[in-house]
C-alpha cells in the first residue's frame, strides 16, 4: 500500500487537504450581552479554528475553593457539585463565549473566561452568594435595650473611650485597621452565611446549638446584666457610635460611615453579639447615606426569621423605574414563595420589611401597605443598570449554598496576549528561516526536500492542534518554535545514514533505501521518550504547560510523519525521475 | 558535500577523567550556590501576587515599593519588565493578617498602592496572578512528582528496547543533567516558573534523545563488529554519530537564539534554560552515558552478543588499524 509512488502521493494530499480544511477560517457566533439594553446578542466572526489559551487572546482563569471559614459546609462534595451548577446558569447568563467551567479535584472549581474585559465584574458574579431574604424590622427596641450591657462587657475586655480603640483582642485590632472594601465584603458574606445556615437548619437544631454555645457561666452574667440594663453605661463606645435613626421606622439605627468598621467589628465581638435577644439580629445597610454633609451607614434590628427567602425566587429581571427613572429589579415568586409571602406581609401590615442581600440591606425598608403576592421589586439606590443585570441574573441562578473563595486567579489583558502572538511568529519565522539556512547549506537538494517535509510538518501540527480541539497557549508556541529545530532531526539522522552508505560505495537508490531502514529504530526510540516525558508535562501542568504538551505531542506525530514518509516519497519520486544520476546532492 | 567531522576518530572515553574533572568543576560549585542561595520560585509555587503594568511614564521604584510597605505587603520585588515602561511587581507576602489562601485581600492592595503612587488611569495592568500558597504547595509537589516519574518511565522504555544497562546508564546522564540544569538555574537566578519546569522536562527528552541516538548505534556496531572492545564500540559509535549531533544541536541551537532573541520575555528563561540543556545534554550523552554504560558492563556483563568480548579499556589508543581503514571504506 505504502510502495507505490502514486499511493504514497495520495496519502500525502489527502493529509494536505485534511489539514487545510481543519484550518479554513469559520464563522463563529459570539455571544454578547448589549451594555445598553441588556439582550443578549450575537455576532458572527471568522476566526482561524485554533482555540487560543487565556494567555494568548486575554481572559481570565480563577480557581475557587468552598470559603468554610465562616460557614462550614456538613456536605462539601454536594455543595460543590451545587456551585457548579449556579456558577454555570451564571456565566451563561453574564454571556461569555465557551467558558470552561470545572470541577478540579474534589474541593475545586476553575472557570476560564475568555476576552472579559471587566475582570472586576466577573469576579463578582462568580463570587457573589446572592442571597435574597425579607425581614420585618424588629419593634421590641431590642438593641437599645442590649447596649449599656454590651458597653459594660466591652469595658471589661479593655475597649477604652472612642478614639483609643484598644480592643485587646488581635482579630479586633486587625478589623479595626483594615477598614477596606474586602473586609467589607468578607464581613457581609459571613452575615450572610450565618443567615443561610439558620435558614436551612430546621429551628429545633439551632436551639439546641445555641444552648450549647452559651455555658453556664455566661448565662449567669447574662441575668446579673439584664438586672442593670436600664442604667447607660457613661462614654459607653457603641452608645456614643451607634444612634436611633429617629424616623419612623423602627429598628433602624445609624453609625457615621467613619465608625463603620469599628462599630461593626465592635458588635461581632462573640461576647457583645451573645448579648443581643434571641429571635433578633443585626444587618447594615449597603451602602452609605449622606445626610447633610455627614455620611451614615444605617444599621437595622430585624426580626432574625425570614419571611421568605431568594429560594422561593422564580423569576427576576433589571428594569428602570418609570418615576425615578433609577435601576430596578422585579422578581417574582414562586406559588409556594407567593402563597407565604402573601400571608406573612398580611400579618405584618403596617411593620417595615427590609430586603437583604447577601446580609446587607437594600434601600431603606418600606412599610408594608398591603398583603403583597408574588411580585416585588427591589431599588438600588444610585446603582447602573448593569448593576441591576448583574442583580437579576444571580438572584435567578440561584444562590450559592456556601460562599466560594478565590484560591487562583490569572489574568491577562487581550494586547498583551496579542503581542505574545506576533513575538511568537516573529521568532518561529526566523528560526525556521536559520534552520532553512543550515540545512540547504549542508545538504544542498537533499536539504530542500527537507525543508519541504518542514513545510508540511507546520502545517500538519497546526492542522492536527484545530482538528483535536486542542488549546494553543504562549509555552505552546514556544515549544512549536522549538520542535521546528528538533524536528529535522529524523531528516539529519536519515541524511547522515544515507551518506555513510554512500561513502560504503552502495549505489544512489540502495543507499537511500538503506539510510532510511537503518534510522528508523533510532527515530522510533528517542521519538517515543520525548512522548514520554510529554505525557507527564501534561499530567502535571495546568493550562499553559498542557497546551505545551499537547503541542509538542502534536509535533513530535507530524515530524514522524513528514521526515520519515514524506521525505522518503520526496526522495522516492527524484529518484524515479532521474534514474541515470549518478551523484546524490545530499 | 560538506562534512563536518567526516571519519572523526577522536578518543571520546579516553578521555573520560578529564571529562569527569570538568562536570565536577561545574556542578559543584552551582551546587554548593544551590545550598546556600537557593531557588527563586515564581509566584505559581509559591502562592503570592504579581502584576504587570504599562505606566504611562516612568516609575520611582522606591516610591511605589514604600507605598506597598505602607499597605502592609512586605518585601515586593518591583522589576521592569522588556520595555522601558513596563513593570512587574510581585508580593508574595499576603498582606498582614488576611488568609493568604483567600488571593483577593493583597491583590485589592496592590492595586490600591499603585493608584496612591501612580495616579489612576496612569497605568494600565496587563496581566495578573494571585495564586494561594495552598495552590502553590499543591503545584510545586505535582511538578517535582512529574519529573520523577518521567524519570522512571523512560528507564522502564529503554530497558524494554534496549536493556537495563542502557536505560541505567541513560538515566544517570538525564540526572546528571538534571542537576546542571538546576544549578544553572540558581546561579543565573532564574525564576522558576511553570514554563521553566517544562523547559528542564523538554531539555530531558532532549538530552535522552541524544543518548539513544549514540545506543542505537552502540546497539548495532556490537553485533557489527564482534573483534572490538566495548571501549572501541563506545567510541566508535560516538565519532559516528558526530556528524547529526553537529546539525540537530545546530538547528535546535539556531531556533532557541530565535526564542531568546524575539520570543518575548515570558519565553525567554525557557529558551535560556532549553539552550544550556542543548550542550548540558551533548556533554552528557558522550561523557557520562557512554562511560557509565561501560562501568556497568564492566561490573556488570552482559551475556548477550558481547560473547566473549573483553570489556578492558585498555587497548583503546592508538586504535587499531583496521578501525580506521573500514571507517574510511
Amino acid at each position: 500500500m505504502f510502495a507505490s509512488i502514486r499511493n504514497r502521493t495520495i496519502i500525502i494530499a489527502l493529509l494536505v487537504v485534511g489539514s487545510i480544511f481543519a484550518l479554513v477560517p469559520r464563522s463563529i457566533t459570539l455571544r454578547e450581552r448589549d451594555p445598553q439594553t441588556g439582550v443578549m446578542r450575537d455576532t458572527v466572526v471568522k476566526q482561524v479554528p485554533i482555540k487560543r489559551g487565556l494567555d494568548l487572546q486575554g481572559g481570565m482563569h480563577l480557581a475557587l475553593e468552598l470559603d468554610q471559614s465562616k460557614q462550614v459546609s456538613s456536605d462539601p462534595k454536594r455543595d460543590i457539585e451545587l456551585a457548579l451548577t449556579v456558577l454555570r446558569k451564571r456565566i451563561d447568563e453574564f454571556g461569555v463565549t465557551e467558558p470552561l467551567i470545572q470541577k478540579v479535584g474534589d474541593s475545586r472549581i476553575v472557570v476560564e473566561l475568555a476576552g472579559i474585559t471587566d475582570p472586576a465584574r466577573a469576579k463578582a458574579i462568580v463570587q457573589r452568594s446572592a442571597f435574597l431574604e425579607f425581614k420585618i424590622t424588629d419593634k421590641t427596641r431590642a438593641l437599645e435595650k442590649a447596649l449599656p450591657s454590651m458597653d459594660r462587657t466591652l469595658r471589661a475586655l479593655g475597649v477604652k473611650g472612642v478614639d483609643t480603640g484598644g480592643a485587646k483582642r488581635p482579630s479586633a485590632v486587625e478589623q479595626l485597621l483594615g477598614a477596606d472594601t474586602v473586609k467589607k465584603t468578607g464581613d457581609s458574606t459571613k452575615k450572610a452565611a450565618d443567615t443561610t445556615r439558620k435558614g436551612k437548619d430546621t429551628s429545633t437544631k439551632a436551639v439546641a446549638a445555641r444552648t450549647k454555645g452559651g455555658d453556664s457561666t455566661a448565662k449567669g452574667a447574662d441575668t446579673t446584666e439584664k438586672a442593670a440594663d436600664t442604667n447607660s453605661v457613661p462614654g459607653g463606645v457603641l452608645e456614643s457610635l451607634i444612634q436611633a435613626a429617629g424616623g419612623q421606622t423602627p429598628g433602624e439605627f445609624m453609625v457615621a460611615e467613619t465608625a463603620f468598621p469599628r462599630a461593626d467589628s465592635l458588635l461581632n465581638l462573640p461576647e457583645v453579639h451573645r448579648l443581643l435577644p434571641r429571635g433578633v439580629t443585626l444587618r447594615w445597610a449597603a451602602t452609605p447615606t449622606s445626610v447633610g454633609v455627614q455620611s451614615y451607614r444605617y444599621l437595622y434590628a430585624l426580626d432574625e426569621k425570614s419571611i421568605v427567602t431568594g429560594s422561593n425566587l422564580e423569576d427576576a429581571r433589571a428594569q428602570l423605574d418609570p418615576l425615578t427613572n433609577g435601576p430596578i429589579v422585579t422578581f417574582e415568586l414562586d406559588r409556594a414563595g407567593g402563597r407565604k409571602f402573601g400571608e406573612e406581609t398580611g400579618k405584618h401590615v403596617g411593620d417595615y420589611m427590609a430586603i437583604i442581600l447577601d446580609g446587607r440591606v437594600q434601600g431603606r425598608p418600606p412599610v408594608i401597605q398591603s398583603r403583597i403576592g408574588r411580585n416585588g421589586q427591589i431599588t438600588l439606590g444610585g446603582k447602573g443598570l448593569q448593576e441591576a443585570q448583574d442583580l437579576a441574573l444571580t438572584l435567578k441562578a440561584g444562590a450559592l449554598p456556601i460562599p466560594l473563595k478565590i484560591v487562583e486567579e490569572r489574568q491577562v489583558g487581550a494586547s498583551l496576549g496579542a503581542d505574545s502572538i506576533r513575538k511568537g511568529i516573529t521568532a518561529g519565522l526566523v528560526g525556521t528561516a536559520l534552520v532553512i539556512l543550515i540545512m540547504v547549506g549542508y545538504y544542498r537538494l537533499s536539504g530542500v526536500l527537507a525543508v519541504l517535509a518542514l513545510g508540511l510538518y507546520i502545517l500538519f501540527t497546526f492542522g492536527g492542534l484545530a482538528a483535536l480541539g486542542a488549546t494553543l497557549t504562549l509555552p505552546g508556541l514556544a515549544g512549536l518554535v522549538l520542535s521546528i529545530g528538533i524536528a529535522v532531526d529524523a531528516n539529519v539522522l536519515i541524511f547522515e545514514r544515507i551518506r555513510e552508505e554512500l561513502l560504503l560505495g552502495k549505489t544512489i537508490r540502495l543507499s537511500v533505501d538503506e539510510g532510511f531502514k537503518h534510522a528508523m529504530n533510532a527515530i522510533i526510540d528517542s521519538n517515543v521518550s520525548a512522548v514520554l516525558t510529554a505525557l507527564f508535562l501534561f499530567q502535571f501542568g495546568t493550562g499553559p504547560v498542557k497546551g505545551f504538551a499537547v503541542t509538542l505531542i502534536m509535533g513530535i506525530a507530524a515530524s514522524m510523519i513528514t521526515a520519515v514518509f514524506v521525505t522518503r516519497t520526496l526522495y522516492l519520486i527524484w529518484l524515479d525521475r532521474r534514474p541515470a544520476m549518478s551523484t546524490l546532492s545530499i | 558535500m560538506t562534512r563536518f567531522f567526516a571519519n572523526a576518530n577522536y578518543d571520546f572515553i579516553g578521555v573520560r577523567k578529564y571529562a569527569y574533572a570538568i562536570t565536577a568543576a561545574i556542578i559543584l560549585p552551582g551546587l554548593l550556590f544551590l545550598l546556600v542561595k537557593g531557588l527563586n520560585y515564581s509566584i505559581e509555587f509559591t502562592g503570592g501576587t504579581l502584576l504587570q503594568i504599562t505606566a504611562k511614564q516612568a516609575v520611582d521604584v522606591g516610591a511605589v515599593r514604600s507605598a506597598l510597605d505602607r499597605q502592609g505587603i512586605h518585601g515586593a520585588e518591583i522589576q521592569q519588565f522588556g520595555s522601558a515602561n513596563e513593570y512587574v511587581i510581585r508580593a508574595r507576602v499576603a498582606k498582614a493578617g488576611t488568609d493568604a489562601n483567600d488571593t483577593q485581600a493583597t491583590a485589592t492592595e496592590v492595586g490600591r498602592a499603585l493608584d496612591g503612587v501612580l495616579g489612576q488611569g496612569n497605568y494600565s495592568i496587563q496581566r495578573t496572578e494571585a495564586v494561594g500558597p495552598k495552590v502553590g504547595g499543591e503545584l510545586r509537589q505535582k511538578a517535582f512528582l512529574a519529573i520523577f516519574l518521567s524519570f522512571f518511565a523512560v528507564l522502564a522504555y529503554l530497558a524494554y528496547r534496549f536493556e537495563w544497562r542502557f536505560g541505567l546508564a541513560a538515566v544517570t546522564a538525564t540526572a546528571h543533567d538534571i542537576i546542571a540544569t538546576i544549578a544553572f538555574i540558581a546561579v543565573m537566578r532564574l525564576e522558576v516558573s511553570l514554563v521553566v519546569v517544562g523547559a528542564v522536562l523538554s531539555m530531558v527528552g532532549y538530552s535522552l534523545n541524544d543518548t539513544i541516538i549514540i545506543f542505537d548505534r552502540v546497539r548495532e556496531n556490537l553485533r557489527k563488529h564482534k573483534k572490538e572492545t566495548f571501549a572501541e564500540i563506545l567510541n566508535r559509535s560516538v565519532n559516528e554519530t558526530l556528524p547529526r549531533s553537529v546539525l540537530t544541536h545546530g538547528t535546535t541551537l539556531a531556533t532557541l537564539l530565535a526564542l531568546t532573541i524575539f520570543g518575548g520575555e515570558v519565553i525567554r528563561p525557557f529558551a535560556l534554560v532549553m539552550f544550556f540543556g542543548v550542550f548540558t545534554g551533548t556533554f552528557s550523552s558522550i561523557y557520562i552515558a557512554s562511560p557509565v554504560l561501560m562501568a556497568i558492563e564492566q561490573r556488570w556483563p552482559g551475556p548477550d552478543v558481547r560473547g566473549a568480548r573483553t570489556t578492558s579499556p585498555k587497548p583503546i589508543s592508538p586504535p587499531p588499524a583496521g578501525v580506521a581503514r573500514k571507517a574510511r571504506a
